[in-house]
């Protein structure tokens, strides 16, 4: 028994060593002196400099945090609202149109959704640039925040919104004050999910961003086809702290706001005793 | 809410109908036009007739099957191992956290660890097997689309191992089932569903990973994507990529209705 189980965490250790090495390989290569990577020299700052004296690279940064701030915002907004839609459909037949609908977009591969979405701008005659990526991230994104809202709304027990109503409440009390509590873990996580499907999207965006406006995707695949440039490793080092830092911060707050709710419930229970 | 204004969802229906269903009718619509803008059907006979196209869309399919397959050799025991671990909600956040990785920037370090003088190479002379070309072949590309994939085949299957009642295990082994009977009779066929969740998020996305075929597998492999990709960027024939899009959401909808019911692509986390 124990001699299996050694076995187990071996096969363990060399997957988590299978999926991290890469990532760790492209960081370490970031402070070589060489300029390739493949053989380390020496330890340099030298390509994190360059990167932030690079003014293109920098402008790209803040044009794909800009695109991704702004669509998981308008798509959490619109996602909610039509969270809020399906949920007060009656009829089974109609929610489950609606439902299949917002999820065509989910299933669909990148490509399809690129290239069909490059279409429909050029046959509206939208320039393509910063407004068609934008549009792109937001209709991407509206699913997701739809399927993390949708769930919250389901659990919700009906009574509250009666009882709020009976006390007077105007609707928009109703929903700013009962309903929109209620969901805003849902509508936080899918503003997360939105966030990061905007950063990691390559294919979309690489169709509808025509000429002369870029994501970082699209430019580290171009600097990437040229072959190596140890910038990109030192980009990829900041993305990758930037990245764990979210995933950190979201689990934290994940934790922090239960085990707030949890206290608040062993409070209350202490309350009902005496 | 009894009372909800449909007035506030209009956002929301505008994006259903500009964003899902007129995208959908265009590629339709797109497929029947040839490449100067004429009304036809020849997309669609020079897809099915001619044996180029043919030929790609098996191979574009197959690559996804050994794709797929691979992913899943390598996620199931590592989704179910990692169910018996302690502290598992955190091991599984830790395989999570690399799909947040630009998935460009792992193409990019496999370039590095693939090239003529990259690591494994260095590996492969050490143990005097002498270098070899790694970057740009077939296995390559198989090799980094599944390493790209694995963590969305472990997350259903760590899902539905996770709901498996190990009272259905431990009655197997105590009326006397091997170990190999537990697992094909009984925790395979309870975990089904997770697989067949896992193989939806693997195999559509792998018909299209179009950016892997050429920095990884050196055009060499052409998939279901790269032709569409080559068709609408690079030739700018918008028809017959078109058809070749009208035919990959044809695979994608027979692929779910086999699978069952797609969750969604989200895959990241929850």
């Amino acid at each position: 028994m124990k001699k299996r189980f050694s076995w187990q965490n071996l096969y363990l250790i060399f997957v988590f060593a299978l999926l991290y090495v890469p990532i760790f390989y492209l960081i370490f290569y970031s402070f070589n002196r060489g300029g390739t990577m493949t053989h380390f020299t020496g330890f340099t700052w030298q390509h994190y400099t360059e990167l932030f004296s690079d003014s293109r690279m920098i402008e790209i940064v803040v044009d794909t945090l800009l695109i991704a701030l702004l669509s998981s915002l308008l798509a959490t907004i619109i996602g909610t609202l039509g969270a809020l839609q399906i949920y007060s459909v009656k009829r089974p037949v109609v929610k489950n149109a609606i439902l299949s609908l917002n999820n065509i977009l989910m299933v669909s591969p990148d490509v399809i959704i690129g290239a069909s979405f490059l279409i429909f701008f050029t046959f509206l005659g939208f320039k393509l640039g910063f407004g068609s990526v934008l549009l792109s991230h937001i209709a991407f994104s509206i699913p997701i925040v739809v399927l993390m809202v949708l769930p919250k709304l389901n659990e919700m027990n009906l009574s509250l919104i009666d009882a709020a109503t009976d006390l007077g409440a105007t609707n928009f009390q109703v929903f700013s004050r009962v309903i929109l509590p209620y969901i805003a873990p849902g509508v936080f996580a899918g503003y997360f999910m939105a966030f990061t499907y905007s950063l990691d999207d390559f294919a979309v965006t690489f169709f509808v961003t025509g000429n002369g406006f870029e994501t970082l995707s699209v430019e580290i695949y171009a600097r990437a086809r040229q072959g190596i440039s140890l910038e990109i490793n030192a980009l990829s080092a900041l993305m990758f702290v930037f990245s764990l830092l979210l995933v950190v911060g979201y689990y934290f707050l994940n934790q922090y706001n239960s085990s707030k709710r949890t206290r608040k419930r062993q409070r209350l229970e202490a309350t009902q005793i005496k | 809410m009894k009372r909800f204004n449909p007035a506030y969802s209009f956002l929301y229906i505008l994006w259903i109908v500009l964003f899902v269903i007129a995208p959908l009718v265009l590629i339709v619509y797109q497929s029947f036009f040839d490449i100067s803008g004429h009304l036809t059907l020849a997309n669609y006979q020079a897809y099915f007739g001619s044996g180029t196209y043919l030929k790609m869309t098996l191979n574009s399919i197959w690559y996804a099957l050994l794709i797929t397959l691979l992913t899943l050799l390598i996620s199931y025991p590592t989704a179910y191992w990692l169910n018996q671990t302690k502290n598992k909600q955190l091991w599984l956040l830790l395989i999570i956290l690399p799909t947040w990785i630009n998935l460009l920037l792992k193409a990019y370090a496999f370039i590095g660890i693939l090239s003529q003088n990259g690591s494994v190479n260095h590996f492969l002379t050490f143990v005097g097997i002498g270098p070899q070309q790694l970057l740009f072949t077939n296995a390559s590309f198989i090799f980094v689309a599944a390493y790209i994939e694995i963590p969305f085949m472990i997350l259903p299957i760590f899902n539905a191992i996770d709901e498996l009642n190990p009272s259905f295990v431990n009655a197997s082994r105590d009326l006397g089932a091997t170990n190999w009977q537990t697992f094909s009779k009984v925790i395979f066929p309870l975990t089904i569903n997770g697989v067949k969740a896992g193989v939806q998020a693997v195999f559509i996305p792998s018909l299209s990973l179009f950016m892997l075929t050429r920095l990884i597998g050196g055009n060499k492999v052409i998939t279901l994507g790269t032709a569409i990709e080559e068709h609408f960027l690079v030739t700018q024939n918008w028809g017959m990529g078109s058809t070749i899009g009208v035919v990959l959401i044809v695979a994608m909808v027979i692929i779910m209705f086999v699978t069952g019911e797609r969750r969604k692509k989200g895959r990241k986390g929850e």
